[in-house]
């Protein structure tokens, strides 16, 4: 079922387009410095977990998710499975779906051959200043390249400089940093805080991982059981508040 | 994990990420997501994080505590600062318990 698309991206974009890179670079660079340190971070771990610069390099690069490559990283230290690995960072970046949906509104004029390409720098910042951006006035393609393009680099430059940083330091579980990735879960996870119904699922997936964990004898399936059982307590939790045609696609 | 199992990993990780960013402008363009299909995938990326670090939370005392201080402040001061505080605690917390 093809859903009619407006041809004509919003107007003047080209003339403005330069223009617009620009505001979109300006706006962002307060939010990259803010995730400088997290990249910093996530270098020295990486290389800490028996990555080379040149892999968590390339992870930035193509992955460019903080918090599922501290997911990676952390499993790679673990000495877990491919299979675990790549399944643990969709989960967590599950959340993708919901920042792309809300954003779907505000990218109407846009064919999906022009959004794939600009799409793949959607990130949490770019997502939160596109969205505003789109409420006040329309939000154009090259707004959304200077947010994610700056992003980018300094995402990619911070993790290079922390491989290096992490190469120099050693003894990793002397500085506590074998803590560290836990240390940025909990305030993600703190994040993703809205009132104690949002606890739950928490609690559910947290009691089932670590029974996993233990019966697993220390495998890394603990995620995936947790995650799963999560989303089905979110979905009860909805079910129990929702209209009865709930959940029957359109 | 060898150099090239772990290339692939990598690359892998990629394209599943980005098929997470496609996916919630394209699946809303085709099918509307009902109350409860949201909700799991809302409780998703949470109840992960929640999986991954509890074994790790309840490894001793200290990553107990440590753990329970960061939750506590990176609700109230920047994220950087509540990370510090709990490597410190950890740090602190295992020398003096042995």
């Amino acid at each position: 079922m093809t859903v009619d698309v407006r041809k004509s991206a919003p107007q003047g974009t080209k003339r403005r387009g330069r223009g617009e890179v620009l505001h979109g670079m300006v706006d962002i660079l307060p939010l990259t410095l803010g995730t400088l340190p997290f990249a910093l971070l996530l270098g020295s771990v990486g290389v800490g977990a028996g990555l080379s610069p040149a892999e968590v390099a390339l992870m930035s690069a193509v992955v460019f998710a903080g918090s599922s490559q501290f997911v990676a990283v952390g499993l790679w230290g673990t000495g877990a499975g491919g299979v675990v690995i790549v399944a643990s960072v969709m989960l967590v970046n599950l959340r993708h779906l919901l920042l792309g949906a809300a954003l779907a509104p505000y990218v109407h004029a846009y064919p999906m051959r022009r959004l794939a390409p600009a799409l793949f720098l959607l990130t949490d910042e770019v997502w939160a200043l596109a969205m505003r951006r789109g409420r006040g006035q329309a939000l154009t393609l090259a707004y959304w390249f200077g947010l994610g393009s700056t992003m980018y680099l300094g995402w990619l430059a911070g993790t290079v400089a922390g491989c290096q940083i992490g190469a120099r330091l050693g003894d990793t579980r002397a500085w506590g940093l074998d803590f560290a990735i836990t240390a940025v879960f909990v305030c993600l996870l703190a994040g993703f805080w809205h009132g104690r119904r949002a606890a739950l699922p928490w609690l559910a997936s947290a009691g089932v991982a670590v029974a996993v964990y233990r019966l697993g004898a220390g495998g890394t399936w603990h995620i995936l059981a947790g995650g799963l059982v999560g989303a089905a307590v979110g979905a009860l939790q909805a079910g129990g508040a929702a209209p009865a045609n709930g959940d029957s696609p359109r | 994990m060898n150099a090239p199992e772990t290339l692939a990993v990598i690359i892998c990780a990629g394209l599943v990420t980005y098929a997470t960013r496609l996916g919630g402008v394209w699946l809303v363009r085709r099918v509307r997501l009902g109350p409860r299909a949201t909700a799991a995938l809302e409780a998703v990326p949470g109840a992960t994080l929640a999986a991954i670090i509890a074994p790790g939370v309840i490894a001793g005392p200290a990553e107990a505590a440590a753990a329970a201080l960061t939750f506590a402040l990176a609700r109230r001061v920047p994220a950087v600062a509540a990370i510090a505080a709990g490597l410190i605690t950890v740090v602190v917390l295992r020398r003096w318990l042995g």
